[in-house]
């Protein structure tokens, strides 16, 4: 079976001013797949999903070369709001809006220009069971966000991302606060949407990377180091460092 | 042992300043009711409340407070009406869109601006402003509502700026990014994310820089025409609350009923503001929530 490319990467470099936080990676991504990204702290991955939906713009002192495709077209001549829409993201701190459960969702649409009440209210009730979020809140759509628990946060904010029918979503150690409930919770949305959607998840967490990625990538000090499909990377990984990191000996 | 005994005295002296802030406000209030309620004795309240003429030295003298308290209202509003939606619209460019040396540049030119005295502005008002509205709108004299309220608009300006713009900045980063990783441009994340979050604390700018405006006195006694008529426009001649007390009570006699009619003004002047303050009080407190 050939795979489709969703991204690509080529010869891309991230700097923050002077430091170079990516260094000539080369990499692609295929439809519906979960790719796992996983390294130490400040290996970059952060800064590798940021460049996807080019968040990282938003840092006066950051700078790229390189190039990136998103469905083979090349992210410089794609409108950034665009852009966001159809690559999503999901933050390590669930960053919910400080307003009802409802309008968290709502927001997204109507930024988008879907105005008829109905069909903003549908998409709610649709990204919310997509979610795994639905039964937990449907009779309190109205109370404000910021009062769900960590792991209905955190599942709200992919609600919301999936309310603007994304085609990508990039997970940025999205759950490094949570306790091992929410997480399961949170994995089991992520299976339901594999068929849907493209997936990128970065994790501070080999084990959640071993547990639902298909494909793995470990990134160490801005470089890829080995990538691989995750059973083989886990198993007999050919990279002595890979080796390393995940049996615990560094990082 | 030391240590405690000077930290009972700091505390004792913090809490006593504390406590004199209050007793102030409160014997203030006081003086205010004591010689107010002495005009009532010999002036039906309701004349002084509802009556549409202000005639201290006719005979017998008429305290009606209406056309003071509508002088005052029209000049508010006109200055609400120019100073808040260009406030928070600075406030917003100065936060969100300027480049760096623009905005420190604008934050210390605010910052001179608050700090020029009202007379000047009335003076500029006097010599400047007033013919200019004279001129341009074809007005029989420049000395009415309109000039005070954009030289109050001008004077409320810093405040609602300088406050609005520490709400916008406030704004947790995270809920921009939320908007953003969402597709939404700087424009809509600005209205419809960063402008209601910053909400509470741009209420409560708005509301003290409301508070300069109502209790300002020199500007409108240099520039409003000082008459006390009912005004029907705010292109009139007029008088406010504060201008009156500040012009009138040197010539009065002490202990007259004009004397105590002043007072009285002052007496509703002060629930005004207190009620205003209160307001912005519970916005701020709301937004540190
Ligand atoms: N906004 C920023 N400004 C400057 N340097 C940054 C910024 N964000 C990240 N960095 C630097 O880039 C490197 C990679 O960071 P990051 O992408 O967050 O790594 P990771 O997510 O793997 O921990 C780190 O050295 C970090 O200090
Ligand atoms: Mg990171």
């Amino acid at each position: 079976m050939v795979k489709e490319t969703v991204i690509k990467t080529v010869n891309l470099n991230c700097r923050y001013g002077a430091l170079q936080v990516l260094k000539d990676l080369n990499l692609e991504i295929h439809r519906n797949e979960i790719f796992g990204i996983i390294g130490p702290a400040n290996s970059g991955k952060t800064t590798f999903l940021r460049a996807l939906n080019r968040l990282n713009f938003l840092n006066a002192s950051y700078s790229q070369d390189g190039e990136i495709f998103f469905a083979d077209k090349n992210l410089k001549n794609i409108c950034d709001n665009i852009l966001r829409k159809r690559i999503g993201i999901i933050f390590a701190l669930p960053q919910v809006l400080p307003v009802s459960i409802y309008n968290n969702i709502a927001y997204g649409p109507k930024v988008h220009g879907i105005a008829k009440k109905d069909a903003i209210e549908q998409i709610v009730e649709e990204s919310l069971k997509k979610a795994s979020l639905w039964d937990e809140v449907k009779d309190r759509l109205d109370s404000p966000a910021m009062k769900l628990s960590g792991g209905q946060q955190q599942r709200l904010c992919i609600a919301r991302t999936l309310a603007v029918e994304p085609d990508v979503i990039l997970y940025d150690e999205h759950c490094s606060g949570l306790d091992p409930i929410s997480t399961a919770k949170i994995e089991d949305a992520m299976q339901q949407l594999k068929e849907t959607y493209t997936q990128i998840l970065v994790t501070n967490n080999t084990k959640q990377a071993a547990r639902v990625s298909e494909r793995c990538a470990f990134f160490l000090m801005g470089e890829l180091i080995e990538l691989d499909e995750t059973a083989a990377l886990f198993t007999e990984p050919k990279d002595k460092r890979t080796d390393d990191y995940i049996t615990g000996r560094f990082g | 042992m030391h240590r405690r005994i000077s930290e009972y005295i700091i505390e004792s002296l913090i809490r006593l300043s504390g406590f004199l802030v209050i007793a102030f406000v409160f014997l203030i209030f006081l003086f205010l009711l004591r010689d107010s309620l002495s005009l009532f004795k010999e002036y039906k309240i309701g004349e002084f409340l509802f009556g549409r003429n202000w005639l201290p030295i006719s005979e017998p003298p008429k305290f009606g407070i209406v056309p003071l308290f509508l002088g005052s209202i029209y000049v508010t509003a006109g200055a609400i009406v120019i100073c808040v939606p260009v406030g928070i619209a600075a406030a917003m460019f100065i936060a969100e869109v300027a480049p760096t040396f623009l905005k420190n540049i604008l934050k210390s030119l605010i910052e001179i601006l608050a700090a020029i005295p009202s007379v000047v502005l009335g003076f500029i008002g006097i010599v400047w402003l007033s013919p200019y509205l004279k001129q341009t709108m074809g007005l029989s004299t420049g000395m009415c509502g309109l000039t005070g309220s954009l030289l109050l608009a001008f004077m409320a300006l810093p405040t609602i700026i300088s406050i609005s713009e520490d709400a916008l900045v406030g704004v947790p980063r995270a809920y921009k990014e939320a908007a953003f990783g969402l597709g939404a441009t700087r424009w809509q994340a600005l209205w419809r994310i960063v402008l209601p979050a910053a909400s509470p604390g741009i209420i409560a700018g708005v509301m003290l820089g409301i508070g300069r405006v109502i209790g300002e006195t020199m500007v409108v006694m240099m520039v409003t025409g000082n008459s006390p008529v009912v005004p029907t426009s705010i292109l009139q001649p007029l008088r406010t609350l504060t201008a009156t007390i500040a012009g009138e009570m040197g010539e009065t006699v002490s202990g007259s009923e004009h004397y105590f009619a002043l007072f009285a003004v002052g007496l509703v002047l002060f629930i005004i503001t207190f009620i205003i303050n209160f307001i912005a009080d519970s916005c701020l407190r709301r937004a540190r929530k």
